[in-house]
């Protein structure tokens, strides 16, 4: 195996850990707005999807690449926003009549 | 520069200006996802993560001496558009399925970098970029024909029930065995063909795995697929040699299969036994529900039990989504408010569809989430509730689930309602819930009935309300 894959490896599991340190402790009433925020930070494959659209080369190429870039950029943009309109709902209210 | 070397992929000749401002990236989603676990700073967090995805964008679309713009500007602007009306126009009960299909669209992004990468090189990679691209095409692919059944599950255009296929496990095992064959040939043998076998035999075993499961346990599924779609993100990282595709996906991943531990122990169940056993599966024997007397209540009487209550509770489920009855029933807790009855809210974690269901829908009703209960906070509180409204939930309050060891579901942590003076349960007949277990809770003298849709129960007792 070579050093670089080697080396990606131990980015991956240290970061696997820190995901597990970061968020072992989320209240319930934050699930769901968890869970669509951490679905759009997976779409950060668009990176993937952006190189080989753009350096691709010849007409499937550019098909699988248009098609990684859209999907992943529904992922990325979708996920953001829904996970910010659904914390907008999340805003502390008054106790208004107690 | 051997600390720096971590991140340097040795394959890519990206400048290190340009690894930095991955590395951000990848902390800008941790700082976020770290604050979108307090309900104060979440939202902060989630525009920070949206912040780190803006920068790896800019900086990949900079750093790369991209050809075909045409190509990529089509599927930004396509996406965005796709991406921003989904999430700005769909209503907030249909946000399960709604993000299941995200997940999706993420994990098929992943597999078709994979195929990108196999197109570009002629599948002619060494053992270890092989599996990595076995993984992110097989993963990918699970992801997102697994995340689509599950949004026809969600919305209703297939079946929620589990359904089981004769031979299920059998078939599913031999399908895994196919594709992990038809990998090693395809890396062994640098055949194209071979991969893309492996894209068809995991978009069929994604289709297989979730269609037995039935929809009361979507939040462990939709768990899992959310943390696949990440660990698909993080081998198509190792597949183009980006540390910010690893670090995200890692991070995801690890998120995802955390809420899915807590979903699957909030069911007293382990994951594998809510893939491969299938509630429904387990047989309950004939529900005998006809000759046990309930008590059936009129709206009046339980407007009365409500207004002249000190302490009520409000327990929503799946029923209550299916209804929309979120702002009937903040309404009716408004007119207690007003009577200076104190209602609060308790919330079984796997209530609803998707981990933090009745949380989204109740915050939509602009009930305050500091009155929102988690299990160990209201089980103590029943013994002094004086009314316990159970509004479309079934076996989250089924005292089976504590009592009887024959029960499918004992030893599953249920909300106590039976504790308190009097439960109200607003349900649409008797039928038993998803598992086809019969509730005894419905039978106790406590425990009056109204049989109705939920929204227009809650109205009906909000125009009785008037009355009392």
């Amino acid at each position: 195996m070579s050093v670089a894959f080697v080396s990606g490896i131990v980015v991956f599991v240290l970061a696997s850990f820190v995901g597990f340190e970061v968020i072992s402790k989320v209240p319930p009433t934050l699930h769901t707005p968890l869970m669509s925020g951490a679905n759009a930070i997976s779409g950060i494959t668009i990176v993937g999807a952006l190189i080989a659209a753009g350096v691709g080369k010849g007409t499937f190429a550019a098909i699988l690449g248009f098609l990684a870039v859209a999907s992943a950029t529904i992922n990325v943009v979708g996920g953001f926003l829904v996970t910010d309109r659904m914390l907008e709902m999340f805003k502390r209210k008054p106790r208004s009549r107690s | 520069m051997s600390g720096l070397f971590l991140l340097a992929q040795a394959e890519s000749n990206e400048g290190s200006v340009t690894l930095l401002l991955y590395l951000l990236a990848a902390v800008l989603f941790i700082i976020g996802l770290k604050q979108l676990a307090s309900p104060r700073t979440a939202r902060r967090g989630n525009m920070l993560a949206g912040v780190g995805m803006l920068i790896a964008i800019v900086v990949t679309l900079v750093e790369n001496d991209i050809a075909n713009w045409g190509t990529v500007v089509a599927g930004l602007l396509v996406g965005s558009a796709v991406g921003a009306y989904l999430a700005l126009r769909v209503n907030m009960t249909a946000m399960p399925e709604l993000v299941a299909a995200f997940n999706g669209f993420g994990g098929v992004a992943s597999a078709l970098v994979a195929l990108a990468e196999i197109e570009r090189t002629g599948s002619h990679f060494n053992v270890e970029t092989g599996v990595v691209v076995a993984l992110s095409l097989a993963v990918g692919s699970i992801t997102f024909s697994g995340s689509f059944v599950a949004f026809g599950k969600l919305n209703g255009s297939l079946p929620g029930r589990p359904v089981s296929l004769p031979g299920g496990k059998l078939l599913n095992a031999v399908l895994a065995a196919a594709a992990i064959a038809s990998s090693i040939w395809a890396i062994a043998a640098d055949n194209a063909l071979a991969f893309w076998l492996v894209v068809a035999i995991t978009l069929v075993l994604g289709v297989l795995a979730v269609i037995p499961i039935g929809g009361a346990d979507m939040p462990v599924v939709i768990s899992l697929l959310n943390s696949f779609s990440g660990v698909a993100a993080a081998m198509a990282g190792f597949v183009i040699g980006n540390s910010a595709l690893i670090i995200g996906g890692a991070l995801v991943g690890a998120a995802g299969l955390i809420l899915t531990l807590q979903m699957a122990e909030a069911m007293n169940r382990t994951i594998a036994n809510v893939l491969f056993s299938g509630f429904g599966a387990v047989s309950a024997g004939p529900v005998t529900t006809g000759d046990k007397p309930v008590k059936r209540a009129t709206p009046d009487d339980v407007a009365i039990a409500l207004a002249y209550a000190e302490n009520v509770i409000v327990v929503p489920g799946y029923g209550l989504a299916v209804a929309q009855a979120q702002h009937a029933v903040r309404e009716l807790a408004n007119l207690l408010e007003d009577r200076g009855v104190n209602v609060e809210y308790a919330i079984h974690p796997v209530a609803g569809r998707m981990p933090g269901h009745m949380n989204v829908l109740l915050a939509e009703a602009d009930v305050p989430y500091e009155q929102l209960l988690d299990l160990d906070q209201s089980n103590p509180r029943f013994p002094h509730t004086d009314v316990a409204l159970v509004i479309g939930a079934n076996d989250v309050v089924n005292p089976s689930a504590r009592d009887d060891e024959t029960s499918p579901i004992y030893g599953m942590p249920i909300l106590e309602v039976d504790h308190a003076t009097t439960v109200v349960v607003i349900k649409r007949s008797l039928s038993p819930g998803f598992a086809g277990i019969d509730n005894p809770l419905f039978y106790m003298d406590g425990t009056m009935m109204l049989f109705a849709d939920g929204k227009e129960a809650v109205q009906s007792v909000i125009d009785a309300m008037a009355d009392v």
